[in-house]
């Protein structure tokens, strides 16, 4: 029952382009609602521009949640250090350009300290990842409103050129998300590490009689988790001024960020999945969002759509890639 | 005269409260097939995971190319070439083939995964295993079957260069057709100067495979051959008695009675035009190659996987189950090939492992321990009869012996008190001893009226325990046969080699 298959399964598995099918029909709903209300501006490349622009902290995050997912574990404290990276970085760099580069460094620091911890948890007390980081996340908050009235301050205008700045027409802050995205897919494909953590994602305690430092590779990724997380911060203090700290929960990076990387084929178990079809969770998300924006439907529709789209994915997942049993 | 890849040297160990080894001597020369028999729980494990890093020793000596070692870590013992294939594969089954083979030190260029070199490696290590096993390196593992994950399992061990490579029950999981590329290529490796450490319950190959023979008994070697001598020879060492009454007497003919299930033309998308009939007292072994659709068949009468044509009928009713539930009520029980992944609750208790059908067809209102089948105290007492063996009843389940598992598998059934039951790999991983112990009970369950429908890959088994065997291949009946039968007809009827008459 268990071990043999029946026949070879077919060389094309369509759950692996999914993701790709799904991208295609999202788009394909927002050109034909863009189309039948003769909104064609809403079609041009600035448009598009425009839609990956709405989701660039998502995306951002979601790059870091792949690399925990895809190790076997998962992030749920994102959104706070989202927010706590957006109050730190306004409240040290308090309008002075001098100080941007030590409040970035600051955060990037914060970051790594956070996903170091959560790292720890998880590997040498063997804490259970959903609640290592939804600690962690209660940590952050807790924190947050303690220190919250004595944290002020806004970012210099200089440092807004992360969220509004443009280089050959393209805003820097979708390069970044782009460089970032061939670099977590170089990683990936081409590094040790990026085997080691398909592997150790795949199935630990194989990864470990095969030699490879599991405690490691599960940490780098929470330490890669919570870099993208506080990058993510960093880009929102830059977007709107000064952080709150409600942006990050605000905005439900932790869930949407699991949620995008799950509807691009990731499997939550680790082991399987990329960062591509990360991108196509993020660019999914955003086209909802225009979508329901053009369509003039308003927000709560919108939520429900997610929800659809979510559980419809991960069903798709589960039923296709059921083992034919013999 | 050559010396030895590994020697073993009065290897000592305990574990709190047991005596696992007891200075036991081993040692494996380069170009030989080593043969490890010994039941369950007999100290093979033990004595392999020494070797392999996984336990230290708390006396005695390994002794590798000569050289006295102490590996605290697999990764060592990995490293000075000796690999361990377990029966549970330590493959991943998203990765390719080269992937897994090349798990953790993939080959790199300017600090980047090579896959072309990983690729070109791989195949060159598949390659060993002759055409007929073609394994293209990027094919993902899932995708392959389980004979063909064992040979990449073997693959890694050889392109890792390995000197000793020690094989646990290798054949546990395949059939006859896969079992022979497996020795061919345990040919290939002995020729190519590898020494295998080959363990297993099978006489047949151990006759076929070994050079030499060690057996071991409660943590000591209760024999050991520098040939290979009579199987009775062996198993007498192993069990420490003879097995003249391994299998239980066939059931003589006023035993079987009245037509219990019968199959008329039946078929689903993996079985096509199934027709036979199983009678009350009999044990029907179902025998073919994996795949062929007994497990399929298994599955269709118990409603898990329905037909989708045809007639069945159960003591005259109709019985084309559409689920499970519909089918136990009406009198059929399984018992899964995958005891700890489809038979058991391995964190309840051996009583709650017992009641667990019970509950699952007694109202949800109803009390847990005292079902309309079975109550709790009913069910210790059937556990008692069965003769399983545990502290408690109220202990977890998975600190059971296989053995004693199934057994709770069929108190299970039993308080249903069904008309057919049907065994799938009723003694998968089960040592000799609690085997006859199951052939037994089967049998007795045989003299008390049910029907019982065996679907096995071990063919000497299916030879010994059944009554009439039916042979399946690529999802028919393809022959019939009564017991007495060689075991080569069978094969042939399997594999479809040469017509065979029905």
């Amino acid at each position: 029952m268990n071990t043999a298959t029946l026949t070879k399964r077919p060389a094309w598995r369509m759950e692996r382009y999914a993701p790709a099918l799904l991208l295609a029909a999202a788009l394909a709903i927002y050109i034909a609602i863009a189309l039948s209300l003769g909104h064609t501006r809403f079609l041009t490349p600035e448009a598009a521009v425009s839609i990956l622009n709405r989701s660039i902290a998502l995306g951002i995050t979601a790059v870091g949640q792949t690399f925990a997912i895809l190790v076997g574990s998962i992030d749920l404290s994102v959104a706070h250090l989202i927010s706590a990276s957006a109050v730190v970085s306004s409240a040290i760099m308090n309008g002075d350009p001098a100080m941007m580069v030590p409040a970035v460094l600051a955060v990037l620091l914060m970051g790594a300290v956070v996903g170091t911890l959560n790292g720890l948890l998880i590997t040498k007390l063997e804490v259970n990842p959903l609640i290592a980081t939804l600690g962690m996340a209660l940590i952050i908050q807790g924190c947050l409103a303690s220190f919250h009235g004595r944290f002020g301050g806004s970012v210099p205008d200089a440092f807004q050129y992360f969220a509004y700045g443009e280089v050959l027409g393209l805003p820097v802050s979708l390069i970044v998300l782009a460089l970032l995205v061939l670099a977590a897919w170089a990683v990936l494909r081409f590094t040790r590490f990026g085997s080691n953590i398909y592997s150790v994602g795949g199935n630990r305690d194989t990864a470990r009689a095969a030699g490879i430092k599991t405690a490691r590779v599960v940490m780098a990724s929470h330490i890669i988790c919570s870099l993208c997380a506080s990058l993510a911060g960093l880009y929102l203090a830059s977007r709107l001024k000064s952080g709150s700290p409600w942006i990050g929960t605000e905005g439900a990076y932790d869930l949407e960020s699991i949620a995008v990387v799950v509807i691009g084929g990731t499997i939550l178990s680790g082991g399987k999945g990329g960062i591509w079809g990360t991108v196509a969770g993020v660019i999914i998300f955003s086209l909802i969002d225009s979508i329901f924006n053009l369509a003039g439907v308003d927000a709560f529709a919108k939520q429900v759509m997610r929800g659809i789209i979510i559980v419809a994915a991960v069903a798709f997942y589960a039923v296709r890639s059921k083992r034919i049993v013999a | 005269m050559i010396s030895p890849a590994i020697e073993m040297r009065g290897i000592t160990k305990s574990f709190p409260g047991v005596k696992a080894l007891k200075s036991v001597s081993f040692s494996a020369y380069p170009g030989e097939v080593h043969a490890l028999a010994g039941e369950n729980g007999a100290g093979k494990s033990t004595l392999m995971k020494i070797l392999s890093g996984v336990y230290r020793l708390d006396g005695g000596a390994v002794v590798v190319g000569g050289e006295e070692r102490h590996f605290s870590h697999p990764l060592e013992a990995i490293r000075a070439g000796i690999a361990v294939i377990y029966q549970e594969f330590s493959l991943l089954p998203e990765r390719t083939v080269a992937q897994n083979i090349f798990l953790g030190r993939e080959p790199t260029r300017l600090g980047l995964i090579d896959h072309k070199a990983m690729n070109a490696e791989a195949r060159r290590v598949l390659a060993l295993f002759g055409s007929a096993h073609r394994i293209e390196p990027d094919t993902v593992v899932a995708d392959l079957d389980v004979a063909s994950q064992q040979l990449v399992e073997i693959a890694k061990a050889v392109s890792l260069d390995a000197k000793v490579i020690v094989m646990d029950e290798p054949t546990a999981a395949l059939n006859e057709a896969e079992c022979e590329v497996l020795f061919g290529l345990v040919d290939t490796l002995k020729k190519r100067g590898v020494a295998i450490v080959y363990i297993t319950h099978r006489m047949r190959e151990i006759t076929r495979l070994a050079d030499r023979v060690t057996v071991l008994k409660d943590g000591e070697t209760a024999a050991s051959f520098d040939h290979v001598p009579e199987p009775d020879t062996i198993v007498r060492a192993m069990v420490g008695r003879d097995i003249g009454d391994f299998y239980a007497a066939p059931a003589t003919p006023q035993e079987i009675g009245e037509v219990v299930l019968s199959v008329r033309h039946a078929g689903n998308e993996r079985l096509k035009d199934i027709s036979f009939e199983l009678r009350a007292g009999e044990i029907v072994g179902f025998a073919g190659l994996q795949g062929a659709g007994r497990v399929a068949l298994a599955q269709a009468i118990f409603g898990f996987a329905p037909f989708t044509e045809g007639e069945v009928e159960l003591a005259g009713k109709p019985a084309r189950f559409t689920n499970p539930r519909d089918a136990i009520r009406a009198g059929i029980g399984l018992l899964p090939g995958d005891r700890k992944a489809e038979g058991l609750v391995l964190m309840q208790s051996v009583s709650d492992n017992g009641l667990l059908t019970a509950r699952a067809l007694s109202g949800l209102a109803g009390k847990a321990d005292a079902t309309p089948f079975a109550s709790a105290e009913e069910m210790d007492k059937l556990l008692h009869e069965l003769d399983v063996r545990a502290g408690s009843f109220s202990q977890e389940i998975k600190a059971l012996s296989g053995g004693n598992q199934q057994k709770a598998i069929v108190a299970r059934w039993l308080a249903l008190a069904p008309r057919l039951l049907i065994f799938i790999e009723p003694t998968r991983g089960i040592d000799v001893n609690a085997k006859a112990g199951i052939y037994h009970l089967m049998r007795d369950l045989a003299r008390k009226g049910t029907a019982i429908m065996m679907v096995s890959s071990d063919l000497p088994e299916v030879l010994g325990a059944a009554d009439r065997i039916l042979v399946m291949r690529a999802g028919e009946l393809v022959a019939a046969f009564p017991r007495g039968v060689s075991e080569a007809d069978v094969m042939l009827a399997a594999t479809g080699e040469e017509a065979v008459a029905a």
